[in-house]
């Protein structure tokens, strides 16, 4: 750590170490010390570089749904093991059952529906902290189950995304959830429904190539990295190295492909204003 | 005879070899006579094919589904299809041949075509971009796809990629919103779609263009989320333990039978389609053509109905108190 950005705490108070302790958080990006009080109420941004760090789904929703109104819904629908898969170390429902326990969540996709500044909206928010936010059965059941609650109360559907693609260990199964999400926003559309889909840091894979690209209305959060293919798949591939900000929030906002790149201060603000707008 | 054999094939591979020296010294040589001889190579020949065959092993399937000679949209072109117009360019960037696009007959009926093709020799494999599409391969396919549905025609897709191709201009130009895109459309084009995956049918390269009413596999194809060797690389950071992998994967005609994620597997003749390409076209126009009949029954509505329903339930997962 360079000298100049040493913790501005007194050190000659004892050797503890302030980030252990709790009170510090230190920003992964440019290394200075947060107040960690500060941090949560920010929502893990940070204040000196404006770094978003991941939330997790209910951090989300609180920063989005206004107080008491969130209602989460299908909570009781948990992965199988359909392929009996075990890769060697760990069965596949030991995984999930572990995952469970770390992040105290069902599955990689949390649903419900509340308010936004009083309107009334259909949330699926998925959490990278579950398995990498894979998609598997359970998460395609459950954004499809949300779409479909939006197309029958008529609200507007909002799609965080937090994913490094498809769950492999359920095989063709993650694969189907791709066609069934996508398919059932089809349905919302042809209804007339409004659909915004809100791409975090990661989000790639088989989430990418389905219902996150589907969005009337495609918002990143900043420098959030997005994509089809990992970087890693893609330099193994051209064995060549990638150019800075490839597949960075504001290289798909160049591309056509995302409309708006919203600060996590300013993203209630701005899903009401389009919802306000389209209605 | 084949011209390449793959390593579990090797005891195939000696005993052609054995035939085809006594039929050369049978020629050559009018006195003596190798005929019983040569009779009985080829019933072991057979034997040994159908025991092989018979008995592969995931692994073995997903060999024969890549391999070299085995028949590839190129061949269903001119051997499935009575005739064939190709149309090209997606109307948007350029024309992505890693996707083949146009109208077919096949017996009485005309179908819209959108087929993976992964090239036959060294410069057309190149030119192909060995079957693996970019974004404007998928917006090709789209704009076909379209067309059939204007002109009420059926749609036929044959899969056989090793998926989309991950580089950085496919990034640029939008691959995931292409696939997505195409997803999104297919699950209601008012036409019936026809699938059928022919080698290899990998992750969402595959899915793109197999959103359909019936989704058919050839008997040693193979349709999966993720190839095996890279499915190994993650799990075990070891390529090769592919072998491994693609047991663990189920991504073989049966598992995808059970899960109910395919309809038909339509049966290849004895030791793969490479073996014999007129009788693979005659199973795959059977089966086609039976799976039109039924489909061309069901109202559009219905059809658009099942075809989501028929999604809709893919998926396996338990609801606890
Ligand atoms: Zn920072």
């Amino acid at each position: 750590m360079a000298w100049f950005l040493k913790p501005k705490y007194n050190i000659k108070k004892g050797l503890h170490n302030p980030v252990q302790d709790g009170l510090w958080h230190k920003c992964p990006t440019c290394n200075s010390m947060i107040y960690s009080k500060d941090w949560e109420e920010n929502f893990k941004v940070c204040p000196n570089c404006d770094f978003h760090d991941k939330l997790n789904a209910f951090e989300r929703i609180q920063s989005l749904i206004d107080p008491g109104t969130f209602i989460e819904t299908n909570n009781n629908i948990v992965s199988v093991n359909p392929l009996d898969f075990n890769d060697g170390k760990i069965r596949y429902e030991l995984k999930v059952h572990e995952a469970m326990e770390k992040t105290m969540l069902k599955e990689a996709v949390v649903i419900g529906h509340g308010k936004l500044n009083g309107l009334s909206v259909q949330l699926a928010v998925m959490d990278f902290s579950f398995l990498g936010g894979s998609m598997g059965s359970v998460v395609g059941e459950k954004i499809t189950l949300a779409i479909e609650e939006a197309i029958k109360h008529k609200r507007t559907m909002i799609i965080f995304s937090a994913s490094g693609g498809a769950r492999m260990h359920e095989g063709i199964l993650s694969l189907m959830q791709m066609a069934k999400t996508s398919a059932a926003l089809k349905r919302l559309s042809d209804a007339g429904g409004f659909f915004i889909s809100v791409l975090t840091n990661p989000t790639t894979g088989g989430v990418t190539a389905s219902f996150a690209m589907l969005g009337d209305i495609i918002i990143s959060e900043p420098d959030a990295l997005i994509g089809f293919a990992g970087p890693r798949v893609i330099e193994q591939t051209i064995r060549q190295k990638l150019p800075p900000g490839f597949q960075r929030a504001a290289f798909l906002q160049d591309h056509g492909f995302v409309d708006i790149i919203v600060r996590r201060k300013e993203m209630k603000k701005t899903l009401y204003e389009l919802i306000n707008y389209t209605h | 005879m084949t011209a390449y054999y793959l390593s579990f094939e090797k005891p195939i591979e000696e005993i052609e070899k054995s035939i085809a020296e006594l039929r050369e010294s049978h020629s050559g040589n009018r006195e003596v006579d190798f005929s019983i001889e040569i009779d009985e190579l080829e019933k072991k020949r057979e034997y040994l094919i159908k025991t092989i065959y018979e008995n592969l092993t995931p692994w073995q399937v997903t060999q024969v589904a890549r391999h070299p000679e085995r028949p590839i949209f190129s061949d269903y072109q001119k051997q499935l299809f009575d005739d064939f117009l190709e149309i090209h360019g997606d109307r948007l960037f350029r024309d992505d041949p890693a996707i083949v696009t146009g109208f077919a007959r096949i017996g009485n009926e005309k179908f819209v075509i959108v087929g993976e093709d992964k090239g036959k020799d060294t410069k057309e494999k190149i030119r192909r971009n060995f079957g693996m599409p970019n974004p404007e391969g998928y917006r090709k396919a789209m704009r076909a796809m379209r067309l059939a549905e204007k002109f009420k025609k059926p749609i036929l897709s044959l899969i056989d990629t090793a998926g989309a191709y991950p580089g950085i201009e496919g990034e640029e130009r939008g691959q995931a919103e292409a696939i997505a895109r195409s997803l999104f459309e297919m699950s209601g084009l008012k036409t019936p779609i026809i699938s059928l995956v022919i080698g290899e049918g990998g992750s969402g390269g595959a899915l793109a263009i197999a959103v359909a009413d019936r989704v058919l596999m050839l008997q040693n194809s193979i349709y999966s989320v993720i190839s095996p060797e890279s499915c190994a690389s993650i799990l075990w950071r070891d390529a090769g333990l592919a072998e491994r992998a693609a047991e663990a994967l189920k991504m073989t005609g049966p598992n995808l039978l059970k899960l109910k994620v395919i309809e038909e597997i339509i049966p290849e003749p004895m030791g793969g389609a490479h073996r014999d390409t007129a009788a693979t076209m005659k199973n795959v126009r059977t089966s086609v053509l039976r799976h039109l009949a039924e489909l061309k029954r069901i109202s559009t509505p219905k059809l658009i109905q099942k075809r989501y329903e028929r999604f809709r339930r893919l998926g396996a997962f338990e609801i606890v108190k």
